[in-house]
């Protein structure tokens, strides 16, 4: 059986776009100010939202989207397949500060327990009750092939119904993420060429 | 101890990135955890660093810290009696 695409979702140059219809339009230049700027417009209504770092907003705000915004009910067994190049280096390098003087080590315990990628898969996972298979890969770019084939290989192997699959890529105020959902059930081609010609 | 109240209600809503409160918003003998202000166990570590940080004030037993950190009233007590900096 072919599996196929839902819907789509694109953050990046200051628009959101779901479907190739732009929702949202922000210039905000600051990453914090614009993501914050469409959890409020998108109502999330996550107030744990604040106290997350750059990437895990990022995820949850761009996943949230995207099922909010579709059609069905979530499918507590949908798979979560998320990717980017920088892992949580902004966190990282905020944690890093607060612990490289000897005399002035204070670790912020709030840092810290972001400080690994996969919190994102956590922060989606509770936000919208999933115990499912879930994973995060760090590539140079966004890459097409492995996604269609992990995605295609969970559902063979009824790992999962579906599988949320992601690129959240966020340094500084640098920021590109794109999501998209897998099904049996999508009606739009699931294949490498296709995903490149959405994401680009 | 008015003045350390204001201080450490400013600091908790920065520090703990508390979104849409004020210092007004917070009364003295508001509960910090559970129905009050609603902080969680991350934010309860982050006040024991901010004891050790600001004001040279070091937790040995955690469990302490449920009672000290029941309302700014607790903690600025706390803090005006133990210190160091």
């Amino acid at each position: 059986m072919n599996n196929g695409i839902h819907h789509y979702c694109r953050i990046s140059n200051g628009q959101v776009i779901l479907d190739d219809k732009v929702l949202f339009t922000n210039e905000e230049k600051n990453f914090d100010g614009f993501i914050k700027s469409v959890y409020k417009h998108f109502e999330i209504d996550y107030p744990k939202f604040y106290k997350m770092d750059p990437l895990c907003k990022l995820s949850i705000v761009i996943a949230s989207i995207l099922l909010d915004n579709s059609e069905g009910a979530i499918e507590d067994d949908m798979a979560l397949l998320l990717s980017n190049k920088s892992s949580c280096i902004d966190v990282d390098l905020k944690h890093q500060s607060t612990i490289e003087d000897k005399d002035d080590y204070y670790p912020s315990p709030a840092n810290f327990v972001y400080t690994l990628p996969n919190i994102a898969l956590g922060e989606i996972s509770i936000k919208y009750k999933l115990r499912s298979e879930n994973s995060f890969f760090i590539f140079e770019d966004f890459n097409p092939e492995f996604m269609v084939d992990y995605a295609n290989s969970l559902i063979h192997l009824n790992k999962a119904s579906s599988v949320l699959c992601a690129w959240v890529e966020v340094n500084k105020d640098n920021y590109n993420a794109f999501v998209y959902k897998v099904s049996p059930n999508g009606k739009t081609e699931h294949s490498k060429e296709h995903l490149k010609t959405l994401i680009e | 101890m008015g003045e350390l109240k204001t201080e450490l209600k400013n600091k908790i809503i920065t520090s703990l990135n508390l979104e849409d409160i004020s210092v007004e918003d917070i009364n003295d003998n508001d509960n910090l955890f559970g129905e009050g202000l609603g902080l969680d166990s991350i934010d309860a570590l982050e006040l024991i660093v901010m004891l050790d940080k600001d004001y040279g004030i070091k937790l040995t037993d955690p469990k302490e810290g449920k009672k000290i950190f029941e309302s700014i009233e607790t903690m600025a007590k706390f803090i005006e009696e133990n210190r160091t900096k």
